[in-house]
């Protein structure tokens, strides 16, 4: 069966490790917070200027003064601190963000990423979503397969316009793990259920298996 | 030292004219220059360009500026809040250039700065970086980008002295600190403005140097875009 969007966040977070410092975007990449393995410490920086975000405040505590770049109230954990944008920008184009996380409409094999427009449809803004995947060494997207009409959004080339090129190393669906290599998309873990069939007719860019594809385990 | 202070925003935004470029803090509705934006409203100031992380919603923030139909040219980088923004924006009746977040901030802290530009790889391959200089840095490229050159800058912080020295609250901090001293006059509003030696001088986060006018703003609404909360139980 195919994951849902927790499920992609789960998965995702078995792969943030001890001492990591993690960007996470607004959507799915938001729910990896709730599947922190137990036993690493990590920190959660948000671009609006605050590294040691925690949960959302008890009803009544909420401050205007403190939200994360989602615009959502938060609160902070020990050891946080706040920042200027500048500053902020400065950990993520300077590599001191270990991972990013964050959605896309469409993925390249060869790792371009499209999520901030569509031409004559959507024009919000990239935000600090280019400076993220121009920037970061390590890039998790968070993303459905294929679109409501079952179009594939792991494609040849982009055809939204992009918001980086060549920046994504590793791809969570509802169906699939996925890495981008020399020849495109690399098959790593199926989610529990799906074939290796269906990861690969769902997938309009070019798609290998690697030789020890295996299911996801949670 | 050097007194900033100005009684009341009136004051504070003199000189202010229609066609000027304006720089203004805050992200979301987070720390945004609510008392400068005000007055903006009630003088009628046509044909703006506005430099801010966002546009406001439909009826708070730029939004209100938006309303009046005041700005000519936004310069952003998220703008999915407001609807009116959304709606100029495809009519024609409202220039938009939309840049990357980071390189919003370091265009303003350029400017503070004095850098006329710098090279970053946000944008490299996309559509920001159409027409402009791009160049390669150890095997990567980067697009040239500009230092912002703008008549006012203004600024929320939470507290600050006489002699414009300030202090930040939490992630109200944003572009505030990156835009002092970024544009010809820099307005400051606070919450709490205190005497000259009432602050730390180990603490401040903006020294006066960069500041031209400071004033107290009262009744300060801080609207919540989001307000996501947990339950107790």
């Amino acid at each position: 069966m195919a994951l849902d969007k927790n499920g992609i966040a789960q998965r995702i977070a078995q792969e943030l490790k001890h001492g990591y410092y993690v960007n996470l975007g607004i959507g799915i990449p938001t729910l990896v917070v709730n599947y922190i393995p137990k036993n690493i410490d990590v920190e959660f920086q948000s671009e609006n200027g605050v590294l040691g975000m925690g949960p959302f405040p008890f009803e009544g505590d909420e401050d205007a003064d403190i939200i994360n770049a989602g615009k959502q109230t938060i609160t902070t954990l020990k050891g946080a601190s706040f920042f200027d944008s500048s500053t902020s920008f400065a950990m993520i184009r300077g590599k001191h963000v270990d991972l990013t996380i964050l959605g896309a409409m469409e993925v390249s094999e060869t790792g371009d990423i499209a999520n901030w427009k569509i031409p004559g449809k959507m024009v919000k803004g990239m935000g600090g979503a280019m400076d993220l995947v121009a920037s970061a060494e390590n890039i998790i997207v968070a993303m459905m397969h294929t679109n409501r009409a079952g179009m594939s959004k792991l494609l040849k080339s982009c055809s939204l316009p992009l918001t980086g090129v060549g920046c994504v190393k590793k791809i969570v669906t509802e169906l699939a793990f996925l890495e981008i290599g020399p020849t495109g998309f690399i098959l790593l873990e199926t989610a529990p259920g799906v074939t290796v069939e269906q990861v690969i007719q769902a997938t309009q860019g070019n798609i290998s298996v690697a030789n020890d594809v295996c299911e996801m385990s949670f | 030292m050097i007194n900033k202070t100005v009684p009341n925003v009136t004051q504070a935004l003199k000189g202010v004219k229609n066609n000027m470029t304006l720089l203004l803090g805050g992200f979301g509705l987070c720390g945004i220059p609510e008392k400068a934006i005000a007055e903006l409203v009630r003088l009628e100031v046509m044909n703006l360009t506005c430099i801010s992380n966002n546009a406001g919603i439909d009826d708070f923030g730029l939004g209100l500026l938006l309303q009046q139909k005041q700005i000519r040219k936004m310069i952003a980088s998220y703008v999915g809040e407001n609807a009116e923004f959304e709606r100029q924006m495809l009519s024609g009746e409202l220039e938009v250039e939309l840049i990357p977040q980071g390189t919003l901030a370091e265009r303003s802290r350029a400017a503070q700065a004095g850098f006329p530009g710098f090279y970053t790889p946000a944008g490299y391959g996309t559509e920001v970086a159409e027409g402009k200089e791009v160049r390669e840095f150890n095997g990567k490229m980067h697009v040239l980008e500009k230092a912002f050159e703008a008549d006012f800058g203004f600024i929320k912080a939470w507290k600050g002295d006489e002699a414009g020295n300030l202090i930040f609250k939490g992630t109200a901090r944003n572009f505030n600190p990156n835009m002092c001293g970024a544009a010809k006059i820099t307005v400051v509003e606070v919450e709490e403005l205190v005497s000259a030696g009432s602050l730390d001088p180990n603490q401040i986060h903006v020294p006066g140097i960069f500041i031209q006018r400071i004033f107290k703003g009262t009744g300060y609404e801080k609207r919540i875009e989001q307000r996501t909360v947990r339950s107790k139980t």
